[in-house]
C-alpha cells in the first residue's frame, strides 16, 4: 500500500491515461471516417465491456457459473426503454439534446436498480447451490425473465398503454452519443474495479478458493455472494440499458436469449476468469470481429467453438488469467497501467 | 469419566460443551461429549481413525449442528448459529487437509481473516476514502505483525499455494489466529510433517500460547507431540469419550490402549 502522494499521482496517470483515449475517439469521431455504422460497433463495444466485466465478478471473482446474465440485460433494457418512452410522451427532458442525456441517465439508473433487485432475487435462492446446479438456475431465472417480458402488454409494440404482447417494442428514444457512453463505461468499469480492490473482492476470492475456510475466517458467504451477484445485475441492466437506447429503436426479447447470455460467457471464459483486462480486450475483439468479418458471418460460432476448444487446451485459464491475480500486473503490460486500475 | 475435569486455576470456562452428540441417520457419530475448556490451556483430543475427533470441530465450529447437548462461548450458548457468527464470537480453527486460499497471497490470506475489523462501506470503497486507506492500512500492519511472529514476513507476497507444507501450515494457524479468537481448534497440525517441520510446529504452538493466551483443543496422531504439549487429554472412540485425564494417566489407561491396539484375546496375540 502506497502513502498518499503516490497514490495521487497514479490516480493522475490513470486519469490522464483515460483522457487520452478519450481525446483520441473525439479525433476519430470527428475526422469524418465513421459512419453511423462503426459509431454502431463502438457503442456494442462499451456495452459489452460493462456486461462482459461485470459477468466476470460473478464468474471469474465469485467463481459461480452464472449463464442467466442476458435475463439482467434485458430487464435493464426494457426498464429503461419504457421509461424513456414514458418520460418522452410526457415531454420530461426532450427539449435539447442536453436534456437527451439527462433522460437517459435517469432511465439508466433505473434500469440498473431493476437489474439489480431482480439480481437479488433470483441470487438469494439460487446461490445456495454451487457448479452445475447454479449453472442450470441461472439459465432458468434467464429465460424466465425474457418469457415474462415476452407476454407482458406494456413491453410490445408500441409500448406501455398501446402495447401489445409478443412484439417488439419500437419507438424507443435514441442515445448513442459515444462521448457519454465511453465516459459511463469508464465508470462502470472502475467501480467493479475498486470493489474487486477491497474487503469485498478479497471475500469473493476467498470463498472461491475454499467456500469452507472463508466461513471459518468468519465471512458470511451468503452475504457477499448475494451483494456481489445483485452488483453484477446492476451492471448487466446499465449494459442493457445502452443496448436498448444504441439506435435501432427497437428493442426485442430474441435479442436476450440463452444464446446471448453465452456469448458473454464465452467472453469472460476467453479473456480470463478474474482478469478485468482480459474481459475487456475478449468484449470488445468479440464485438468487433463478427462485424468486421460479416461475410463470414454465419461460421462465427463455428470459429468461437474452435476457438474456445483452443483455448482451453493451451491456455485454460483464458488469454488474460495465468495468473488469476495479476491483475494488475496484466493491466501494466497492456494498458501501461492506465485504464481501469484507476484509484487502484 | 463422563464428568468434565475442571481447571481450579480459572472459574468460568472459556469453552463450555455440555453432552454435545449427533446422528447422521442412524448413525451416532459423536454423543456426550463434554469439556471445559480455560484460557491458556491446551487440551488434547486424540482417538482412532473414524473415531468422530473432526466431527465434534465441525460440531465446534457450526459446520454440523448438534442434534443433542450445547456448547457455550464465555457463557453464550452457540446453537444453531451459523459458522461465521461462531468465528466472530471467537472459535478459529485450521484443517486436517490443508485449506487455504491458495491462488491469493500470503498477505491476503491474513487479510481475509480481518474483514470483520473493516467498517468501510461500498460508497467508501469506491471512492477510496481516507477510512478506506486508514483501515486498509491498520488491517495490513496487523497482519504483517502476525506473519512477523511466524517469520513468514518475507513471504507476504508468496501465492500461498507456493509455500512448503509446513509453511502452509504455520499460514492457516496465523489465520486462523487473526479472527481474534478466544478459543483454537487444530486439526492434525502435525500430519504429514517431517520431524524437523513438527519441532517448527512445537516452537509455533508455543509462541501461540505465550503471546495470544488463548484456549487451544488440538487433534494429533502424533502422540509423542501431544504427550509433550497437552496439559489434559481427551480420548474417544466410536464418538464416546474413553477416558479423559493427564497424559501420563491416559498413556497407562486401559481403555485407551485397547481401543488404539485392539481388545487383548484370552490366547493372545495371534502373531
Amino acid at each position: 500500500m502506497s502513502n498518499r502522494k503516490d497514490r495521487l499521482k497514479g490516480s493522475l496517470i490513470n486519469f490522464a491515461g483515460l483522457l487520452v483515449l478519450f481525446f483520441i475517439l473525439v479525433l476519430v469521431m470527428q475526422s469524418g471516417v465513421v459512419s453511423s455504422y462503426v459509431r454502431g460497433i463502438i457503442v456494442q463495444c462499451f456495452f459489452a465491456i460493462i456486461m462482459v466485466t461485470s459477468l466476470n465478478l460473478v464468474m471469474g471473482f465469485l467463481g459461480q457459473i452464472a449463464l442467466g446474465h442476458a435475463g439482467f440485460m434485458a430487464v435493464g433494457a426494457y426498464t429503461s426503454a419504457l421509461l424513456a418512452k414514458a418520460m418522452t410522451q410526457a415531454n420530461i427532458l426532450t427539449a435539447t439534446p442536453a436534456a437527451g442525456v439527462v433522460q437517459f441517465l435517469i432511465c439508466m439508473a433505473a434500469g440498473a436498480l431493476m437489474a439489480g433487485l431482480f439480481g437479488l432475487i433470483v441470487g438469494i435462492p439460487a446461490l445456495r447451490l454451487r457448479g452445475d446446479y447454479l449453472a442450470i438456475i441461472t439459465l432458468g431465472f434467464g429465460e424466465i425473465i425474457r418469457v415474462i417480458i415476452q407476454n407482458l402488454k406494456i413491453a410490445g409494440s408500441k409500448g406501455l398503454a398501446q402495447g401489445q404482447a409478443g412484439q417488439p417494442l419500437i419507438g424507443i428514444p435514441v442515445m448513442n452519443n459515444v462521448y457519454v457512453l465511453y465516459w459511463i463505461m469508464v465508470l462502470c468499469v472502475a467501480i467493479m474495479f475498486t470493489f474487486v480492490r477491497s474487503k469485498y473482492g478479497r471475500a469473493i476470492m476467498a470463498i472461491r478458493e475454499d467456500d469452507i475456510a472463508s466461513s471459518c475466517v468468519g465471512l458470511n458467504n451468503t452475504y457477499y455472494k448475494v451483494l456481489t451477484f445483485t452488483i453484477s445485475a446492476m451492471f448487466a441492466g446499465v449494459a442493457g440499458a445502452i443496448f436498448a437506447h444504441r439506435g435501432l429503436g427497437t428493442l426485442s426479447q430474441n435479442d436476450f436469449s440463452f444464446l446471448k447470455s453465452t456469448d458473454y460467457v464465452i467472453m469472460v471464459v476467453l479473456g480470463g476468469m478474474g482478469s478485468m483486462t482480459g474481459s475487456i480486450v475478449a468484449a470488445i475483439v468479440l464485438s468487433a470481429l463478427p462485424e468486421l468479418l460479416r461475410a463470414a458471418a454465419q461460421y462465427r460460432m463455428l470459429v468461437y467453438s474452435v476457438v474456445l476448444v483452443l483455448v482451453m487446451i493451451f491456455k485454460p485459464t483464458g488469454l488474460f488469467g495465468a495468473y488469476e491475480f495479476s491483475l494488475q500486473r496484466g493491466l501494466k503490460r497492456l494498458f501501461g497501467g492506465r485504464k481501469e486500475a484507476q484509484k487502484a | 469419566m463422563s464428568e468434565p475435569l475442571t481447571n481450579p486455576a480459572s472459574d468460568t470456562p472459556v469453552l463450555e460443551v455440555k453432552n454435545l452428540g449427533i446422528n447422521f441417520g442412524g448413525l451416532r457419530a459423536v454423543s456426550e461429549f463434554n469439556l471445559e475448556l480455560h484460557k491458556g490451556e491446551l487440551v488434547g483430543l486424540i482417538g482412532p481413525n473414524g473415531a468422530g475427533k473432526t466431527t465434534v470441530f465441525n460440531l465446534l465450529t457450526g459446520v454440523y449442528q448438534p442434534t443433542e447437548g450445547y456448547f457455550k462461548l464465555e457463557g453464550r450458548k452457540m446453537n444453531g448459529r451459523q459458522t461465521h457468527q461462531i468465528v466472530a464470537a471467537g472459535v478459529a480453527r485450521t484443517f486436517q487437509n490443508i485449506r487455504l486460499f491458495k491462488q491469493m497471497t500470503v498477505l491476503e490470506n491474513v487479510l481475509t481473516a480481518f474483514t470483520k475489523d473493516l467498517r468501510y462501506g461500498i460508497v467508501s470503497s469506491t471512492f477510496r476514502s481516507g477510512s478506506f486507506w486508514k483501515e486498509e492500512k491498520a488491517i495490513e500492519d496487523k497482519a504483517m505483525d502476525l506473519l512477523r511472529v511466524f517469520h513468514m514476513e518475507d513471504k507476504a507476497h508468496y501465492v500461498a499455494a507456493n509455500l512448503p507444507y509446513g509453511q502452509q501450515r504455520k499460514l492457516e494457524i496465523a489465520r486462523a489466529l487473526a479472527t481474534d479468537m478466544k478459543v483454537l481448534l487444530l486439526d492434525e497440525p502435525a500430519a504429514g510433517m517431517n520431524p524437523t517441520e513438527t519441532a517448527e510446529l512445537l516452537d509455533c504452538i508455543g509462541i501461540v500460547r505465550e503471546k495470544f493466551n488463548i484456549a487451544i483443543l488440538l487433534i494429533e496422531h502424533d502422540m509423542s507431540l501431544v504427550m509433550k504439549i497437552c496439559e489434559r487429554i481427551i480420548v474417544i472412540d466410536y464418538g464416546e469419550t474413553i477416558a479423559q485425564g493427564l497424559p501420563a494417566e491416559i498413556s497407562k489407561n486401559e481403555k485407551v490402549i485397547a481401543a488404539y491396539l485392539g481388545e487383548q484375546e484370552e490366547e493372545g496375540p495371534i502373531c
